[in-house]
């Protein structure tokens, strides 16, 4: 066989693979998602979904797991809608102040040792707390430029499909491109070669951790845009939907391994399986089973695929 | 006959006829219901209600198709994916029963901006282009010290359970009471516990509360909490004040029993589950062409001495006394909203 995929690219068919087929099943049930409309109406809660699987993405790179996403999404969220849009300059330093407190908890998780999941389970509750004293009942209204921004109709291709791929592009620049995204990806391989080199293994998971909260803030901001309003458990569900987006799109929980090509793929596909089955007419009590089934399917066909990967290698 | 006198004479032909022409003109539309939560006796009345109704008025032809959807998880995001999926699907109306008052906006203006009806009932969305239909929690708290106030006219001391706490119709409906006492000052609320809407709660908190109160002629409820207060009380030496109910089976059985053994009166008020369906006629009749109001008031539904009966009979084991409603009472609420 003269064609040879490289194995990065090898991740992204699976990823790629399993959006189109999802694609077809819903475009086959559903005529009428394939319009401009109907694709933007698919997709543009996958938006804010995306730059959290993004942010996800980063702190899995260095091998940790964050499991504050979803409450620190919604907290975000809280403040986009109070004081983004009351008082922007107030707004933008908690915002700023939300993402250094990320970096610095990058810094003393790996100063003092920490098991980031401890450290970020401990700061949901924190996050969920601040989203509750902002916004003790839901309300709130997202900033007008917010709002313009995710319901724009450019032409072409819908928001929800533009917005993806500049996630994607900008992503794979800072992590597969860049030198910080190099050193990033080296401290989930081999923390201690990288050490050797000379580099600070500090400054490197902090800058991860604080990029992981440039990308949650956005998301939060994002989701605002599409909801108009907020509250503090809004995106609750994102912390899992974040790391099932990480696995789905060929990321793995170890070895700096990660690919935000497919981690927007990957977000897509989540929100895209919940339409399929909303389309097939599946009743409430197996939608939840039938969602982890397409997830138990895709991640099955990666481990095939691995064991191939492997098996190549060996010889 | 002039052109405007014909014109006026068939316009009133056609109001006359309004109740009739309404079977032919909707016979083609698509009703969804969307359902944010279906884990307890109430939301399972509801949805099926809904079946029930809605069934009959596709067999009728009525409407083309009115299906319900349930997100699997009780989340605003699901549930605006949920309504952009109906846009999808082609719906001409959605009833709602919203996860959050507000972050279901941006889903629902793209539904209005698609030209679909948006009915939102029982969990209220306050984005201006659908309808609500809501309930009058704060009457319903009132309603309870203005049947106290007939029947102690002396007045006395009151226990109030709430639901839980942080909950809009928690604050909602304990306005209505504090607001009922003001307007009948002989009574006075001498202890408030939270009940949180179930009866081994309200049993433990009512326990808790009991030593520390004087004697109480009444106890002011919210739903759901009757029972486990009446067992509390039982189990003392205290004489059985009024305790107002809350639709409950379990409730209406007992009272039930205290009044065939010593003549018990109370009275018992909550929301019908069956509220669904009347979402259902008013998006119905918004399909029709009728003139809505976008803010309806649902009436709630009281059960007193004399229905006691019927109304237990009606009730499943475990579940919530309930009403369905016809598109005659639809049109009645419409009307009275004018």
């Amino acid at each position: 066989m003269t064609l040879r995929l490289s194995s990065d690219a090898m991740r992204l068919v699976i990823p790629a693979l399993s959006l189109t087929l999802l694609l077809a099943a819903v475009f086959w049930l559903q005529p009428r998602a394939m319009s401009y409309v109907g694709l933007n109406l698919l997709f543009n809660l996958a938006v804010p979904i995306a730059l959290a699987t993004i942010a996800q993405m980063l702190v899995m790179a260095v091998n940790d797991l964050d499991l504050s996403m979803g409450t620190f999404v919604s907290f975000i969220a809280c403040v986009t809608a109070t004081f983004l849009r009351d008082a922007p300059v107030t707004g933008v330093l908690i915002l700023v102040g939300a993402i250094a407190t990320y970096a610095g908890l990058g810094v003393v998780i790996h100063l003092r040792n920490l098991p980031s999941i401890v450290v970020t389970l401990g700061m949901s509750f924190v996050w969920g707390g601040l989203g509750v004293l902002l916004l003790p009942a839901p309300g709130g209204q997202s900033p007008d430029w917010v709002r313009w921004l995710m319901t724009v109709k450019p032409p072409l291709a819908p928001m929800a499909i533009v917005a993806s791929i500049i996630i994607a592009v900008v992503a794979h620049l800072v992590v597969m491109r860049s030198s910080l995204g190099v050193l990033i990806r080296g401290i989930g391989g081999n923390p201690r070669s990288v050490e050797r080199a000379g580099w600070s293994i500090v400054a490197a998971r902090g800058a991860a951790y604080g990029l992981a909260g440039v990308f949650a803030v956005l998301a939060g901001i994002a989701l605002v845009g599409l909801t108009t309003s907020a509250d503090a458990n809004i995106a609750l569900r994102y912390t899992l939907l974040s790391i099932a987006g990480v696995i789905l799109g060929g990321g793995e929980f170890i070895g700096g391994r990660v690919s935000p090509i497919g981690a927007v793929i990957g977000a897509l596909t989540l929100t895209l399986a919940g339409s399929f089955l909303s389309f097939l007419r599946i009743s409430a009590d197996w939608q939840i089973g039938a969602q982890g089934a397409i997830l138990i399917i895709v991640l099955a066909f990666r481990l095939m695929l691995n064991r191939v990967e492997k098996r190549e290698k060996g010889r | 006959m002039t052109i405007r006198k014909m014109i006026l004479a068939s316009a009133a032909i056609a109001c006359a006829a309004m109740p009739f022409s309404a079977f032919a003109d909707t016979s083609a539309k698509k009703i969804a219901l969307s359902n944010n939560y279906a884990g307890n006796s109430w939301r399972q009345a509801m949805l099926t209600s809904w079946e029930k109704v809605t069934g009959e008025a596709v067999k009728a032809g009525v409407v083309a198709a009115a299906d319900a959807f349930t997100t699997a998880e009780n989340q605003a995001t699901e549930q605006a994916a949920q309504i952009q999926n109906m846009i999808l699907q082609g719906y001409d109306a959605i009833v709602l029963n919203a996860a959050s008052p507000t972050a279901l906006n941006g889903a629902v203006k793209e539904a209005c901006d698609a030209g679909i009806t948006v009915v939102s009932f029982d969990g209220i969305v306050t984005e201006p282009c659908a309808w609500r239909i809501a309930v009058d929690f704060k009457e319903m708290g009132r309603s309870q010290v203005e049947y106290l106030s007939k029947k102690l006219p002396d007045g006395g001391n009151l226990l109030e359970i709430r639901g839980l706490a942080g909950v809009f119709v928690d604050d909602e409906i304990s306005a209505g009471i504090h607001e009922g006492v003001k307007q009948f000052p002989q009574f006075k609320i001498v202890g408030s516990v939270h009940g949180d809407w179930a009866q081994d709660v309200a049993q433990k908190a009512v326990a808790g509360i009991l030593p520390s109160l004087p004697d109480i002629v009444g106890v002011v409820t919210q739903g759901g909490d009757g029972y486990g207060a009446a067992q509390a009380i039982a189990a003392t030496d205290r004489k059985m004040p009024i305790i107002v109910m809350g639709n409950r089976e379990d409730e209406l059985r007992w009272w039930k029993e205290q009044k065939d053994a010593k003549g018990y009166e109370t009275m018992s008020v909550s929301i019908a589950p069956g509220v669904s369906t009347l979402a259902f006629w008013v998006a119905q009749q918004i399909l029709d062409g009728k003139e809505v109001k976008k803010d309806l008031v649902v009436p709630f539904l009281r059960i007193d001495q004399d229905n006691l009966e019927t109304n237990l009979a009606n009730t499943q084991a475990g579940g919530v006394a309930n009403v369905e409603y016809t598109q005659q009472d639809a049109l009645k609420v419409i009307e009275s909203a004018k």
